[in-house]
């Protein structure tokens, strides 16, 4: 076991395999028993344009993407359309090289491929190497490639060239490669591996690594998903068998996983017009008794609102997924951005009620997403579970046991034919569906075909049976009714209380607080900040939607302040949790990001130590403080 | 045995079965269009045997949204013009149910347009019956897609200078697999269409004219009304599709100089539905998946044993 990392960086154009490759090196390191997280960077375009995976590799288990990296292999970008300095875009073909040097750390190594990049493009490229102490090792991957298969070869080349490098045994790699690849391609891609790994063993000095990899050993079996997988598997564990939907970044993963593995469980998925049709046919199908579920990212949702209203009133078990990207509008489609929490919590007409989790990584995912299903079908509700493009992208291992669990495919409060015979009904035989005095207000319902249990479903305000009705009574009885569930929901959760987590020591002074996807980075920022003497404690809020109003305010109370970490420009998580407790605003500052990046630890430990407690200027823009009311 | 089984249950029914007790009773304008309507889908659904348990009518919002307020079945009164996706995806999920869908004009041809193109591209086997009056008739009287072109509103103070949409041509090119016009001031065979529009398997699409003396006072009552079916000057093969086409182009010109044309315009037997083709791609389950949920004796898959191996 040892206790340095490797952050490896692999960078190329839209279109040049990075992902795949990235993944089958985390997974062959997962393997040999590390802990990988990796972090996407992309362009909404489909080829070229500068792309990168990291992959962080530990020993010990790892929550964020961890600050810079240390091992760039730079591929070069080969559908680049403006080679030159003049385009508007810049010189795209070096980008993977040039773009990424800024975050490189300090005594980091540079592979670049230079069969395709030339380092004298860059300026100042030799003097910035000398001032940083970084090992640049310039290998034409293209060359070894094209001799052994093909060009596309050129990452397998990186990758070998990576592990003699770093000191990675070839056998992790080349079994796992040996498991993706078919035999076809499997045997000139092993050749290519062999081939660049004996080259820089033989012509370069190995023997003492300027990065490495570490060795550990895992206490039980691992997988390597997403945070989009997880939820996936969370809905399928639950007995969803339908969804329908309409393609966006970065939804579109969760849409296209469950629609792959639907079909073999005997289950349907839906393609359909826009995204009304599709919150509109995951109603209809629940309403006839079937778990269903939808789902988008920013303006699809915002095609939702009036469905998702419908499911409210109608009290209609309905389970939607939100994945939020920098907006407004089409904004930024593939960076993570945290600013559609108030639009999921309030948009549609009327006072909403609605659940709303945001898990802070893949277990959570997994978790949230099946209390989202067992909540939406026991108390007749919308659940959202909303993530973004990082949680939903970036890929971590899990003990495999977190997914052994039972399936559970109850429909909730549904009666049986038998039950409805007994059932109150209306002069007309309708059942009454939405009956004003239940026990936790939940009234429960009967399915279409069902015999005995007609109903009218309705958008109106109505009464038991479902007929048009704006007398005050009414109203004001299905109206408290249909509130009262949420209540009742959130003493549920209070009783569980299993979502929301609390890092560091209780006794801590500060607090760091957070929601959903940040929460990973923030409780490493709080790690740091603690070695350096500080002391720190971190909330990560999943809970949106009943709020946790106690565990909130007992947090705060419990701190002399906190700093409010997110990834919005109006401190929107902030404004709820002052909307929510009512005060506190004189105690919470705030740090925002908003620049299509994810934090890292060290930005949230800068903004701690040099804004909350210096009270200096943040040095550059790339995280934005905003201090406390009265500051 | 089944969970649902009102579904293909035998019965004899009288149309009164479909008219709920007391209450409520209908709110529509006295010589409003929309009687027609409910009450030949009620001689209808009691003429094909039905059960009010086994129906679903879905619909839109508008005085004919509130077809399924006043007929006695299951019904789902949803938002303005989503009735369609809501039907689709009812009838998916327990494909034993009979589902109807319906709306107006504007919530059918102008807000919901692009489920009712895509619906019926997908043939569907529900059938879907517009009320067109030509007019907005519960937010009082605003000018709809099928309005004629020059007519006079609160919100077209100049008269329209727009045409009028076509429905049925429309309906034809997305890809409806039976297509008919009838109107309120002929119940027998607003009825008898219905029956068949039930019947079809695929999309069926029901133009319905539907008079609305209160807004849209210079339309006519849709009477004298011609059976194309019927009348020996309207010869042409409605399981053509040209043919249909043409005949479909001459009564939507027709209607706006003052001749009234109604019938069957296009009928294809041949076309498989969505659910047929679905499941014959094998993305649809042949069992009702809606009784998976009641059967005690599935073995609901898992993660831990279906999909993990990929991810290790
Ligand atoms: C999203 C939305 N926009 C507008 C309305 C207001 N609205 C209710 S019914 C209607 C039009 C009704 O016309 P039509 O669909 O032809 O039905 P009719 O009343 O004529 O039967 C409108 C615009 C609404 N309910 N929802
Ligand atoms: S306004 Fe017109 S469409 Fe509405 S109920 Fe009255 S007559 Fe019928
Ligand atoms: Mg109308």
């Amino acid at each position: 076991m040892t206790d340095h990392e490797l952050i490896w960086r692999i960078a190329g154009g839209s279109g040049d395999g990075i992902a795949s490759t990235s993944q089958n090196f985390a997974k062959a390191l997962m393997r040999a028993g590390l802990h990988v997280f990796t972090h996407r960077h992309y362009p909404s375009r489909i080829r070229g344009g500068h792309t990168y995976t990291e992959v962080r590799v530990s020993a010990d288990p790892v929550k964020s993407r961890g600050d810079g990296y240390n091992f760039l292999l730079a591929l070069g970008d080969s559908f680049a359309r403006n080679p030159s300095e003049g385009a508007y875009y810049g010189n795209e073909e070096i980008k993977p090289l040039s773009e990424n040097l800024d975050e490189l750390n300090e005594g980091g190594v540079i592979v670049y491929d230079s069969g395709l990049l030339d380092a004298s493009e860059i300026e100042d490229f030799d003097e910035r190497v000398e001032e940083n102490d970084w090992h640049v090792y310039d290998i034409d991957l293209r060359t070894i490639a094209r001799e052994h298969g093909r060009e596309v070869m050129r990452n397998t080349a990186g990758v070998a060239v990576t592990c003699a490098i770093a000191d990675i045994e070839p056998d992790v790699i080349k079994s796992l490669m040996s498991d993706a690849m078919p035999d076809k391609i499997l045997e000139p891609n092993l050749t290519v591996f062999d081939d660049a790994y004996e080259m820089v063993q033989e012509e370069y000095d190995v023997e003492a690594p300027d990065v490495s990899a570490p060795t550990g050993e895992h206490d039980e079996e691992q997988v390597l998903l997403s945070g989009s997988d997880a939820i996936a598997y969370g809905a399928i564990d639950e007995g969803c068998r339908f969804i329908a939907g309409y393609p966006m970044t970065p939804w579109t993963e969760v849409f296209t996983i469950m629609t792959q593995n639907l079909p073999e469980l005997g289950g349907i998925s839906e393609q359909v017009e826009d995204e009304i049709a599709a919150a509109a046919l995951a109603i209809g199908a629940s309403h006839a008794g079937v778990k269903a579920m939808s789902g988008s990212s920013g303006g699809g949702f915002s095609l939702m609102s009036e469905p998702l209203g419908l499911a409210e009133i109608t009290e209609t078990p309905l389970v939607l997924v939100e994945a939020m990207r920098a907006g407004p509008s089409t904004g930024m489609p593939t960076k993570p951005e945290q600013s559609d929490l108030e639009h999921v919590l309030y948009t549609s007409q009327g006072d909403s009620h609605r659940i709303v989790f945001a898990p802070g990584n893949a277990a959570e995912a997994y978790y949230q997403t099946r209390k989202a299903f067992q909540i939406a079908y026991e108390y007749q509700i919308p659940s959202i579970v909303l993530y973004d493009q990082k949680l939903g992208g970036e890929l971590t291992n899990v003990p495999a046991s977190v997914f052994d669990e039972e399936p559970n495919a109850d429909l909730g409060s549904v009666l049986t034919e038998a039950e409805l015979e007994d059932a109150p009904h209306d002069d007309s035989g309708k059942y009454q569906r939405f009956q004003h005095d239940t026990e936790n207000g939940v009234s429960p319902r009967s399915l279409p075909g069902q015999k005995g249990g007609r109903y009218l479903a309705t958008g109106n305000e109505h009464m038991p049976a479902g007929h048009i009705s704006e007398s005050p009574e009414n109203r004001v009885a299905q109206m408290n009714r249909r509130m009262q569930k949420v209540d009742n929901i959130r003493a549920e959760l209070d009783a569980d209380g299993e979502f929301n987590t609390v890092h560091g020591d209780e006794d801590a002074d500060l607090g760091l607080i957070t929601f959903g996807s940040q929460q990973g980075t923030v409780e490493e920022a709080a790690d740091v900040l603690n070695e350096k003497g500080h002391s720190v404690k971190v909330l990560g809020v999943s809970e949106m939607m009943p709020f946790p109003k106690q565990q909130v305010a007992d947090f705060l109370d419990s701190v002399d302040e906190a700093l409010v970490v997110e990834m919005t420009a109006s401190a929107q998580f902030r404004g709820l949790i002052s909307k929510e407790l009512g005060g506190y605003g004189d105690q919470m500052s705030s740090l925002l990001k908003y620049n299509g990046n994810p934090f890292e630890p060290a930005d949230i430990v800068e903004g701690f130590e040099t804004a909350l407690l210096e009270g200096e200027e943040l040095p550059d823009n790339r995280t934005k403080f905003v201090p406390k009311v009265g500051e | 045995m089944s969970a649902f089984s009102a579904i293909g249950e035998e019965t004899e029914q009288d149309q009164n079965e479909f008219t709920p007790g007391l209450e409520p009773q209908p709110t529509w304008c006295p010589g409003c269009g929309d009687f027609g309507v409910l009450k030949a889908l009620k001689g209808a659904a009691a003429e094909l045997g039905l059960s009010p348990d086994e129906m679903m009518v879905t619909t839109g919002i508008g005085c004919s949204g509130k077809l399924n307020s006043y007929f006695n079945s299951y019904g789902f009164h949803t938002i303005h013009g989503r009735s369609l996706p809501i039907a689709r995806a009812a009838k998916l999920a327990n494909p034993g149910l009979t589902v109807v869908a319906a709306g107006g004009d504007g919530d059918g041809y102008g807000i919901g347009g692009n489920h009712f193109m895509h619906t019926a591209r997908e043939n569907h086997d529900i059938t879907y019956i517009v009320f067109n009056n030509e007019i907005f008739g519960l937010t009082k009287g605003q000018t709809s897609p099928t309005s004629p072109m020059g007519h006079k509103s609160k919100t077209q103070p100049h008269g329209s200078a727009k045409t009028p949409l076509r429905p049925l041509s429309m309906s034809l090119n997305a890809g409806a697999s039976y297509v008919a016009r009838t109107a309120a001031v002929n119940p027998n065979q607003a009825k008898d269409i219905i029956v068949e529009a039930i019947q079809h398997d695929g999309f069926s699409h029901v133009d319905f004219l539907t008079q609305c003396p209160t807004w849209n006072k210079d339309a006519r009552q849709y009477v004298p009304y011609i059976d194309i079916n019927d009348s020996d000057d309207y010869e042409f093969d409605n399981t053509d599709r040209s043919e249909a086409s043409e005949m479909m182009f001459e009564t939507e010109n027709a209607l706006h100089e003052g001749t009234v044309l109604t019938g069957r315009y296009y009928v294809d037997e041949d076309r498989p539905s969505y659910q047929q083709e679905k499941q014959r791609i094998g993305e649809m389950p042949e069992e009702p998946l809606a009784e998976r949920y009641f059967d005690d004796s599935y073995e609901w898959e898992r993660t831990f044993d279906n999909f993990l191996d990929k991810h290790k």
